[in-house]
C-alpha cells in the first residue's frame, strides 16, 4: 500500500447541485462516518488536493471554474463524480443551461450514482478513486 | 564537542518528535470531536505523499526560500542545543519564520499574500516574548547557553511566573492553534483557503510541514529550558501546555489580527516585561 492510499486529500466542488449530495459529502466528515480515520482531509485548496470530488452537473457558468480547478491540481490526480447530476446531468440533463455530467469537461475516473448519493457510496467512490490514483502514480513512475 | 553532538541529534530526532506530536494532536482533536481520528503516523504519511506529488511553483524563488525555512528552523534547534547564546537563538528563530513569509509573499495570490501579511503580524506579536524570555532566563541564572542553564543548580521557573503564563499565549501562535492561527487557516476551519500555504504544493508543502515539526520541538526545548533542573519535568510541562493548546484550539473561533497583536503584546509587556523588570529591581 503506497502513501497515496494512506493520505488522500480531497477538493470538493459543488457544480449546480441541489446541495443534497454536498450535505452527504460533509456527512462523511462527521463522527458517524469520520473519513479522517483513513487520512482523508477536505482541503478546499486545489494545489493540495489529490481527489477532485464534484457534485452537481456542468452548466454554462461553471465550465471554466471546473477546468481551472482541475488544471491547478498537481499530478497524480483523479476525479470522482458524486451523484446522478455529476454522472450524467441527472434530472436537469435536458435543461437549457446544462451541459451534462462532469465528463463533458474533464476526465472522470469514478462515477458514484445516487440521488442523493449516500455517504457509504461516496466513501466507496473515494476508495476506488484511491485505486485509480495508485495506478496513475505507477504509470508516471514507469 | 559534546554540545555539537546534541545539536546534531536535534537535527535528526526533532522531526520524529514533531511529527509524532502532530499525530497525537490530530488524534486527540478527533477524540474531542467524538471521532476516532487518523493513525498516529498520519503526518508522516502526508509528508511522504507530498514528496511524491508533482511540485508546482508559482514563483521559482519559493523553493529555495522554503528550503531556507527548514534549514534555519533546524539550525535554531541545533544552535540552541549546541550551546550558542540564547538571545542569538531567538533571532535565528525569527529569521527562519521570515523565510516562510517571503516564500508565501512571492506567490501572486491574494490568499497567499494575505497569509504572509498575517504571518508577519504574528511574528511581530511573538518575537518580543522570546527575547524577553531569554533575557529573563539569563538574568536569573547568570549564564547564557542551554547547557549552562540546565547545569544551573537552582530552578529558574519560580522566578519567571509571568514568562511561563505568556509562554502559553505565544505558543498558541507558534503552534498555529485557534484563535491565533490567522495566517495558516488550518484544515478544519478554512477562511483564507490555506492561508500562506495556499500556493505551495508537493515538495514545498512538505518543507513547511517538516519545518513546523522542528518548530514544535524547539518550543519543547524552550520549555525544558524554563524547567532547567529536570528535563522530564520540562517535557511533562510541555505536554500539559500542548494539551491546553489543543483544548483551546477546539473550543475557540479564529480571532482578528488586531486582537492577536493586542493580546500578545499586552501579555508580553505586562507579564514578561513586569517579570523581567521585577528581577532587575529585586536582584539589585
Amino acid at each position: 500500500m503506497s502513501l497515496f492510499s494512506r493520505s488522500p486529500w480531497i477538493l470538493h466542488y459543488d457544480g449546480s447541485s441541489c446541495n443534497g449530495c454536498d450535505i452527504e459529502v460533509l456527512a462523511c466528515l462527521t463522527p458517524l462516518y469520520d473519513v479522517e480515520r483513513f487520512g482523508v482531509i477536505n482541503t478546499g485548496n486545489p494545489k493540495h488536493a489529490d481527489i477532485f470530488l464534484v457534485t452537481g452537473s456542468v452548466n454554462e457558468r461553471n465550465i471554466d471554474i471546473i477546468q481551472n480547478l482541475y488544471n491547478q491540481m498537481p499530478d497524480p490526480k483523479v476525479v470522482v463524480a458524486v451523484g446522478a447530476c455529476a454522472c450524467s446531468g441527472g434530472i436537469f440533463a435536458r435543461a437549457y443551461n446544462i451541459q451534462g455530467g462532469i465528463d463533458k469537461v474533464i476526465p472522470v475516473d469514478v462515477y458514484v450514482p445516487g440521488c442523493a448519493a449516500r455517504p457509504e457510496s461516496i466513501i466507496d467512490g473515494v476508495v476506488q478513486g484511491i485505486a485509480a490514483l495508485e495506478e496513475k502514480r505507477k504509470k508516471r513512475a514507469s | 564537542m559534546n554540545t555539537a553532538i546534541y545539536g546534531l541529534l536535534f537535527v535528526v530526532l526533532a522531526p520524529l518528535f514533531g511529527g509524532l506530536l502532530a499525530g497525537v494532536d490530530r488524534r486527540v482533536s478527533a477524540r474531542m470531536q467524538s471521532r476516532i481520528g487518523p493513525p498516529l503516523l498520519q503526518p508522516f504519511y502526508d509528508v511522504g505523499k507530498l514528496l511524491q506529488k508533482t511540485t508546482r511553483q508559482v514563483n521559482p524563488v519559493a523553493g529555495p526560500l522554503l528550503l531556507g525555512h527548514v534549514v534555519f528552523m533546524a539550525a535554531t534547534g541545533a544552535l540552541l542545543l549546541g550551546g550558542t547564546d540564547l538571545i542569538f537563538v531567538a533571532f535565528v528563530f525569527a529569521l527562519a519564520a521570515l523565510f516562510l513569509i517571503l516564500a508565501a509573499g512571492s506567490a501572486n495570490s491574494p490568499y497567499s499574500f494575505t497569509g504572509a501579511e498575517r504571518e508577519l503580524i504574528v511574528l511581530l506579536a511573538s518575537e518580543p516574548f522570546f527575547i524577553l524570555m531569554m533575557a529573563g532566563i539569563c538574568k536569573v541564572s547568570g549564564v547564557s547557553t542551554f547547557g549552562d542553564v540546565l547545569a544551573y543548580p537552582q530552578w529558574v521557573a519560580p522566578q519567571l511566573p509571568g514568562i511561563l503564563i505568556a509562554f502559553l499565549i505565544v505558543a498558541t501562535i507558534k503552534l498555529r492553534k485557534s484563535p491565533f492561527d490567522i495566517s495558516t487557516s488550518h484544515h478544519p476551519h478554512q477562511e483564507l483557503v490555506s492561508g500562506l500555504t495556499t500556493d505551495m504544493s508537493g515538495r514545498l508543502l512538505a518543507y513547511v510541514e517538516v519545518a513546523h515539526w522542528y518548530e514544535s520541538a524547539i518550543l519543547c526545548a524552550f520549555m525544558v529550558l524554563l524547567f532547567n533542573r529536570s528535563w522530564p519535568i520540562g517535557l511533562v510541562a510541555f505536554g500539559i501546555a500542548y494539551a491546553l493548546e489543543v483544548l483551546v484550539d477546539n473550543s475557540t473561533s479564529r480571532a482578528k489580527w488586531q486582537l492577536v497583536l493586542r493580546s500578545t503584546w499586552a501579555a508580553t509587556l505586562v507579564l514578561c516585561g513586569g517579570n523581567v523588570l521585577a528581577l532587575f529591581v529585586i536582584g539589585r
